[in-house]
């Protein structure tokens, strides 16, 4: 990991030129983003901007029309979740994340589970998983209650917990602090800049842009479907920002203008 | 995570790490983190801290009770209304006809539930998907009839036979599986389909011999006629199972230790192996009164305790009953979802084939109605029964003898009253109801107190 901390060298993902369509609707069209290892990327947008839609594509879970993805350096394909996990992606959603019926330990290591011989390590996972969750503050009454019975920032932070297990050099985070009460925001945003500081790459999605200035180095803006600048945080208003996102330069006013100027061409819209 | 062992920590113990550290009490809160952020806190010696909110037992009897009673409450009754519903047939039937609790009648019983319960541990595994398979009952008549064909028209061995049979249910499952989890049809339409059309097979490969006769004392036959009579084999096989029992329970105790997890207390163990043994001589007892370890249970017996090792123990049971939790959340975990549900409806598919078997054996041929009438329903109802949800994700293979036993006692006595069919049929569907009834039930309080 060490070699690739460097924040200035190559993008340990890069995405270029990605089409999305889903029937009528084109969700992604050319869009391209890229995180470098030991930085965050917000991921910002409206409703239907189509951040969602982005992570999908890198996680392997809806692989994308057109487009490559470059990791360290060259080009790979992911069409399944499990090529993303073997490059070292590893991606918190929003939402049906975890098994309910399984216990805390077993979603953990759920598809990377640890094995003596042919059985499950149960004692080693658990141990593993204990130290994991101490380590990080995350509060929880017991890792050998099943998920059902867990709150929902609870639930939360074992998503965001498991995604550091399979030792990822990139962390996709959904909405990651939606659900979360103040404490459990601030723990997750700690949580998230421990992961820079060993090294990973995050992105983030969020549509707290309070969280997005705490924690991001850069901010990418999607807008229908399309990339909409990618701003420096520390650089950047959050003025600037609201504009991108909502595409305020093309607001009511804008647009008036536009049809009298056209009205002055004799254009009747 | 650089400090975790990635991957394959064998063992679970980490060097690093002083072992049998006497944890520090852990106040309400929990230790705060006032660093600023971005410092990695180093992991504390405090491996199983214990939530003070988390409801702990109490240690002795009255610790037992409270959690008994805190368990019926949250509708996590695991086996013991089944359990305690057995009990109650029991004594009902004894005191209608003392012959019920007879070593002959229990021996019989033993061996009268094997074939259907066979097929009953394949199901558990379809119904740990949420899903469910109709088609069990004609691929067991399938199964029986082209065991029957093999065997006697085409002089093939009896080991061939059965293994033949077992093949051809596990093909009929990888067809089954593969228009369901890749073509994407409901399971209950393809198995429906499976339903009408292996019971044409079956009638099509008895042709119009319509009943073929096995042979007395061939392997087939032995299936379900064989005993131990040596009275030390049940005993022996009994000492085993409770001696194994003992020792893996011990072992994972030490294990967990010696890493400084939580444990339960030893008398707890003590307690549950007393208890296993006592069933164990007592029904290895009850056998030798009369012709000995009937072999149809064992391999019963087998088959159960072997699937409850691949479901709770192996990564392909861990995967089973994550897809019967979130399919979602199990797919984007890389579990190989397609993979899981055709090789569950071949397993499902392979035990009625092999429960089919057992039925040839135990009436000696196989004819057109082997493997139709109740044996669906009783294989469904027994899982159900036995505590294995249809809703998918809870349940184990214990489920399919402890439901079996119910099924097969009810039918025992009434048998043994003489009642009418008509009457038995109406009673075995109101305790599939019950069953299904106390499922929806605990689930939905289950649901209430956060366990679903």
């Amino acid at each position: 990991m060490a070699d690739t901390a460097d924040s200035s060298g190559t993008p340990v993902l890069a995405l270029s030129g990605v089409s999305k369509r889903f029937g009528a609707v084109q969700a992604l069209s050319e869009v391209d983003l890229d995180v470098r290892a030991g930085e965050v990327v917000a991921l910002v947008g409206d409703n239907g901007a189509g951040k969602s839609t982005l992570i999908k594509v890198i996680a392997g879970v809806g692989p994308p029309d057109s487009g490559t993805l470059t990791w360290e350096g060259r080009p790979v394909a992911v069409a399944k979740p499990h090529d993303a996990q073997a490059l070292g992606i590893a991606t918190v959603y929003q939402d049906l994340a975890l098994c309910e019926n399984l216990d805390v330990v077993a979603n953990l290591f759920l598809g990377r589970e640890l094995m003596r011989g042919i059985a499950l390590d149960e004692v080693g996972m658990e141990k593993q998983a204990t130290e994991l969750l101490t380590t990080l503050s995350v509060k929880i009454p017991s890792v050998r209650i099943p998920v059902a019975s867990l709150s929902g920032g609870q639930r939360q932070t074992v998503a965001i917990s498991r995604s550091l297990l399979g030792d990822p050099k990139v962390v996709l985070l959904d909405e990651p602090t939606a659900a979360l009460g103040v404490e459990q925001t601030a723990q997750v945003l700690d949580l998230i800049e421990r992961l820079r500081d060993r090294g990973l790459g995050v992105i983030v999605i969020s549509h707290n842009l309070d969280d997005v200035f705490a924690v991001a180095d850069r901010i990418a803006v999607l807008r229908l479907g399309r990339n909409n600048g990618v701003f420096d945080r520390r650089t950047v208003s959050r003025e600037d920002l609201l504009a991108a996102i909502t595409g305020a330069i093309d607001n009511v006013v804008t647009r008036r203008q536009a049809r009298k100027s056209g009205e002055d061409r004799g254009d009747q819209s | 995570m650089t400090d975790q062992p990635p991957g394959g920590g064998s063992g679970g113990v980490d060097p690093e790490r002083p072992l049998d550290v006497p944890e520090p009490p852990v106040t309400p809160g929990g230790p705060e983190q006032p660093e600023p952020s971005g410092s990695v806190v180093p992991p504390s010696a405090a491996v199983s801290q214990v939530d003070p909110r988390l409801v702990m037992r109490q240690q002795g009897f009255g610790g037992y009770l409270s959690e008994f009673k805190r368990r019926v409450r949250g509708g996590e009754l695991g086996s013991l209304p089944v359990i305690f519903g057995l009990i109650v047939i029991w004594i009902v039937f004894w005191s209608l006809n003392d012959r019920f609790l007879s070593a002959q009648n229990l021996s019989n019983l033993s061996v009268q539930i094997a074939s259907t319960g066979l097929i009953s541990v394949g199901i558990v595994f379809v119904l740990l998907l949420g899903e469910i398979d109709l088609s069990i009952g004609s691929v067991s008549g399938l199964a029986a009839a082209l065991l029957a064909v093999l065997n006697i028209n085409h002089g093939w061995g009896d080991l061939a036979s059965i293994f033949a049979a077992m093949g051809v249910g596990l093909g009929i499952g990888l067809i089954q599986g593969f228009f369901f989890a890749k073509v994407g049809v409901p399971a209950f339409v393809v198995t429906l389909a499976g339903l009408i059309g292996w019971l044409g097979l079956q009638l099509y490969v008895l042709g119009d011999q319509g009943t073929i006769n096995l042979r007395y004392g061939g392997t087939i036959h032995k299936l379900t006629s064989y005993y131990f009579d040596q009275v030390i084999v049940g005993y022996v096989i009994a000492a085993v199972l409770v001696g194994l029992y003992a020792v893996s329970r011990y072992l994972e105790y030490r294990r967990r230790r010696d890493a400084g997890l939580a444990v339960v207390p030893v008398q707890d163990l003590a307690l549950r192996t007393g208890l296993l043994a006592v069933i164990a001589f007592v029904v290895a007892y009850v056998l030798n009164q009369w012709k000995g370890t009937p072999l149809a249970l064992l391999i019963f017996l087998g088959f159960v305790i072997v699937g409850d090792i691949v479901l709770r123990r192996t990564r392909y049971g861990r995967q089973i009953y994550a897809v019967g939790g979130g399919i979602e959340a199990a797919r984007r975990a890389g579990v190989n979802v397609s993979f899981i549900r055709i090789s569950v409806f071949m397993i499902c598919s392979m035990m009625a084939a092999l429960g089919g078997v057992f039925a040839a054996s135990r009436i000696v041929s196989a004819g057109q109605s082997t493997g139709s009438g109740d044996v669906l329903t009783n294989a469904i109802a027994a899982a159900v029964i036995g505590g294995t949800s249809l809703f998918g994700g809870r349940g184990s293979t214990y489920s399919a003898l402890l439901g079996m036993l119910v099924i097969g006692s009810i039918s025992s006595g009434m048998d043994l009253q003489s009642v009418n069919s008509s009457v038995k049929l109406m009673i075995t569907g109101a305790v599939l109801l019950a069953a299904v009834v106390l499922d929806s039930v605990s689930r939905r309080s289950q649901k209430a107190s956060g366990r679903a």
